[in-house]
């Protein structure tokens, strides 16, 4: 139990996907403009994440080496198809507003790097930690820069149509620029510096 | 003619690949650290781009659409991606081997590049024609091509600057991003 959480700890912090390793950009930039789209984001991820690690847990004495990527795409992408019409059914504002996003999670480094490093070579239980710490370190920096990214950029904040607050000056003069693509690398790179500069990840 | 310019200057420009959709960006803060390397990456994208949308294209509308089975189509692109950039990389090795040097290891990697996934998808959200998708893969290879090669200029000179210790590498180079998207957002007036 103790390398379980030792495991999945591991991902959170020590090995941040995005802010440590900095992989997966692409997803993190592209839908950290509310706190509603990271949450959805998120829940893609761990749902893929689990489901690929387990599957490529367990058959990794099957699958022989040459192949063995084409085979992990295939089982990715076929949980993203899963992920992808789930949302569609049940949650059709949250899958319009991911967009393309939500099917790219097939090409998203995280999910393949995951797959090739750890699950091919570990047993299942301690690929679920793996996957379950992963996941929720993509949370964390997703949660992070996406909270940041509504509050300055519409001066208020929602969280699946339920209206928290407004701040008084900001709500009436909303900083747009960080709601716009530019915002997402201005808030990504001084949040990477301030990582940086309190220790929290290793410079350059 | 009016219709194909628009999705042109569209892709390559306003919703530029890199800067306002994020698609591509391991190559942009990986690759574009030489103005040579940056340029090969653009053609080789490029390329796929132009060739998976085609192939894409025909499978969606003679395969999938035809026998209903739409919700297959994130499973069929990334299979028919991974092919064609082997296909690719055989051809280009046999009939072109400088052309092949040049590209080297990045042909493989584009497999997993985000951009030839995305046009895909965009083209197929978007029910582009033939022509349209074609126009716009080019518009997206394109404009992805020209953000890495003036990222990599701006790279080279900023190696030799005096960044402050926690801003370098990758948080520098967001912030040139973030510059380079804002100057592209003047030619949001186009469309």
């Amino acid at each position: 139990m103790r390398a379980f959480f030792k495991q999945m700890s591991k991902g959170i912090i020590i090995s941040n996907p995005i802010f440590v390793l900095a992989l997966g950009f692409c997803p993190a930039l592209a839908v950290s403009t509310s706190v509603d789209n990271a949450i959805g984001m998120s829940v893609g991820v761990l749902f893929v994440l689990l489901g690929s690690n387990i599957i490529v847990s367990l058959i990794r004495k099957w699958v022989p080496n040459m192949v063995r990527i084409p085979v992990f795409i295939v089982i990715i992408a076929t949980f993203v198809t899963v992920i992808n019409l789930v949302f569609h059914a049940y949650v059709p504002a949250l899958y319009e507003s991911l967009g393309i996003y939500l099917p790219l999670i097939v090409v998203n480094c995280i999910i393949l790097g995951r797959a090739e490093a750890y699950a091919s070579k570990n047993p299942v239980t301690g690929s679920i930690a793996d996957a379950l710490g992963v996941s929720i370190g993509f949370f964390v920096a997703l949660f992070f820069i996406a909270f940041l990214r509504e509050i300055l950029g519409t001066g208020s904040l929602s969280l699946f149509g339920t209206h928290l607050f407004t701040l008084p000056v900001l709500g009436d003069n909303p900083m747009t620029l960080f709601i716009l693509p530019p915002g997402a690398f201005l808030i990504m790179a001084l949040l990477l510096a301030l990582l940086r500069k309190m220790g929290v990840i290793k410079h350059e | 003619m009016n219709n194909l310019i628009m999705i042109f200057i569209s892709m390559a420009l306003v919703n530029n690949f890199v800067l306002a959709r994020f698609l591509g960006l391991c190559p942009f803060f990986g690759v574009s650290k030489k103005l040579s390397s940056a340029f090969s990456m653009g053609i080789a994208v490029t390329l796929v781009m132009l060739i998976a949308s085609i192939v894409t294209w025909v499978i969606n509308n003679y395969i999938l659409i035809p026998y209903g089975v739409e919700y297959m189509n994130i499973i069929m692109y990334i299979l028919v991606i991974a092919a064609l950039v082997q296909i690719i990389e055989l051809f280009i090795k046999r009939t072109n081997l400088t052309l092949y040097n040049a590209l080297g290891i990045f042909l493989p990697l584009i497999t997993t590049n985000c951009a030839v996934l995305g046009i895909t998808l965009i083209n197929a959200k978007e029910s582009f024609t033939l022509v349209e998708s074609i126009v716009a893969s080019l518009g997206g290879g394109l404009g992805f091509m020209l953000v890495l090669v003036i990222m990599s200029g701006i790279r080279e000179k900023l190696n030799l600057a005096d960044t402050p210790r926690a801003m370098k590498g990758l948080p520098i180079a967001m912030l040139v991003g973030m510059m380079l998207g804002l100057t592209f957002f003047g030619f949001g007036g186009i469309v």
